[in-house]
């Protein structure tokens, strides 16, 4: 496998409102690693991760996918290896039964017969959803649509995976259930996240947007160690790694 | 009248329905998609005043009905619920044309009664088959259909996507309709300006969503065409069966006058 760097250099990204959304990001993350992008409403997060496949383009600075450029030219290659999981599965299963929508992907880089019939199944199996196959999108509960969300992104063999808030909306079960099989995948991983306890549990480095700024970048438990940090960037540590609600202690 | 949530669930049955399997499912959708074509054609086709002549119609919606196995007080009850809007298109009939027509018994029946009527049966008629052949069919390998017999695709692609978001846009619109009446306390204002919101706030909603869908197609490789769906099968002699032999039934139908040969026939009989 080649090293699938994501590297984003000075970038900065200005709405046409005006609205300076990413203001000089910089950061290289590595093959293979799980990173959270994490701040508060309005910090970046979801502008930096349109960046990651191309959906927006920088207004300066710059975006590199393993060492190719996001620019209009090189976004068929971009879009292949990185696979953007959207916060909203409604917004991303848009084909009639979810089959149809995990094949759209490979369909479109030129999949066709039984190799598709393979790659969809492949996919499905994956996230362990075979069994939705032929239903459609609105017979499905928030977990499941999730998991065939993912599906159609992984149908793709994408090497890196890039989520917006996997698990928002979800219940405990189906929240542990996806932790679980992000944990699992080899890929490279962005996750942005107001889910602090499944960033504890997913990532092991972390970067802290603030205002369009990267505040922080380290390894996740020194980053959640740090409270100040934390709380200025309107944050807090994991209720995990919080005192005890009863008697006020540190677990242990 | 039904709240839009209702409908909306009744539509997804109409889904459920498309998945059963019968002899009339496991035609072609091409097939049946046609014979609807021409069925909705040669009934819309009676000149105004026209009644009895349009009734052995029926036989279509009914057979294929029986044939398929669908829950033919669930299709009624669809078809009741589109007639309002085919009885208003013939409302101003019996105002315009109050010429005799026809006696009926001791009331005379004015033109404009009779072509009313008539509407509502040709509505009735082409409202089933249509209920029919999407609860057959579904709306997927309707759309499909549509494209391999030459449809623009762009005309596809707006058919699926409408079908796939009516339920969302649906859900969406009764979250706003029911948020409106919590707030308006019982009090039956239900001003113009505070609906012309609530409308407009969905198209806001619906314009942000559909840029959410682009981006998300963009992602997965869409390059401005739909991916074919690779299904080439071709027409099979059933199919080809089920057309010749509808086309045929259809086709003497509208040749012949049937009423007006059995008419005389049963007279006959009974004299």
């Amino acid at each position: 496998m080649s090293h699938h760097l994501v590297e984003a250099d000075q970038l900065v990204h200005v709405y046409p409102d005006g609205t300076r959304a990413l203001d000089g990001v910089s950061f290289t993350i590595t093959h293979g690693e799980s990173v959270a992008i994490i701040g508060a409403n309005g910090a970046g997060k979801s502008t930096l991760l349109l960046h990651l496949n191309g959906v927006l383009l920088p207004s300066s600075g710059s975006v590199r996918i393993g060492h190719t450029p996001v620019t209009t030219a090189t976004l068929g290659h971009i879009r292949r290896t990185v696979g953007l999981v959207f916060q909203n599965p409604d917004d991303q299963l848009f084909m009639p039964i979810v089959r149809e929508d995990v094949a759209f992907g490979p369909r479109n880089l030129g999949f066709s017969g039984p190799e598709l019939e393979r790659c969809v199944m492949d996919a499905l199996r994956q996230v362990d959803a075979i069994h939705l196959a032929d239903k459609p999108p609105y017979n499905l509960s928030g977990g499941e649509k999730k998991r065939a969300a993912i599906a159609a992104v992984l149908a793709m063999s994408p090497d890196i995976l890039v989520m917006d808030e996997p698990t928002s909306g979800l219940d405990p079960h189906a929240r542990r259930q996806l932790i679980g099989l992000i944990r699992e995948f080899q890929h490279t991983r962005i996750i942005t996240s107001h889910d602090l306890d499944m960033v504890y549990d997913v990532c092991q480095r972390v970067i802290v947007l603030k205002d369009g700024r990267v505040a922080a970048d380290g390894p996740a438990a020194a980053i959640f160690a740090d409270k100040g940090l934390l709380e200025e960037c309107r944050l807090e540590q994991p209720l995990r790694i919080q005192g005890c609600p009863v008697c006020g202690g540190r677990p242990c | 009248m039904p709240s839009l949530a209702t409908t909306i669930l009744d539509l997804r049955q109409l889904d459920t329905l498309a998945r059963q399997n019968s002899p009339v499912h496991r035609l072609d959708a091409r097939a049946k998609t046609v014979v609807t074509l021409i069925f909705i054609i040669c009934v819309v086709s009676y000149p105004k005043y026209d009644i009895a002549v349009i009734l052995p119609f029926s036989i279509f919606p009914i057979c294929l009905t029986t044939t398929a196995g669908l829950p033919a007080a669930y299709l009624a009850r669809k078809v009741l619920a589109v007639l309002p809007f085919v009885v208003l298109v013939g409302l101003c009939n019996p105002l315009i044309d109050r010429e005799t027509l026809l006696q009926f018994g001791q009331i005379p029946v004015s033109g404009g009664w009779v072509s009313m009527f008539s509407i509502v049966i040709r509505g009735t008629l082409t409202i089933a088959a249509a209920f029919i052949l999407v609860g057959t069919t579904g709306m997927t390998a309707m759309t499909a259909a549509l494209g391999r017999m030459g449809v623009p695709r762009i005309f596809c692609q707006q058919l699926l996507f409408m079908h796939r978001y009516l339920f969302v846009l649906g859900e969406e619109a009764g979250r706003a309709a029911r948020a409106r009446e919590l707030r308006s306390f019982g009090s039956r204002d239900r001003s113009i300006a505070s609906a012309a919101a609530l409308i407009g706030h969905l198209l806001l909603r619906t314009w942000q969503r559909a840029e959410r869908i682009y981006t998300a197609m963009l992602s997965r490789g869409y390059a401005g065409a739909m991916p074919e769906s690779g299904d080439h099968a071709r027409l099979a002699a059933v199919d080809l069966a089920f057309m010749a032999g509808w086309i045929l039934i259809f086709a003497v139908l509208r040749m012949t006058h049937l009423p007006g040969l059995i008419g005389p026939a049963v007279k006959a009989v009974f004299s």
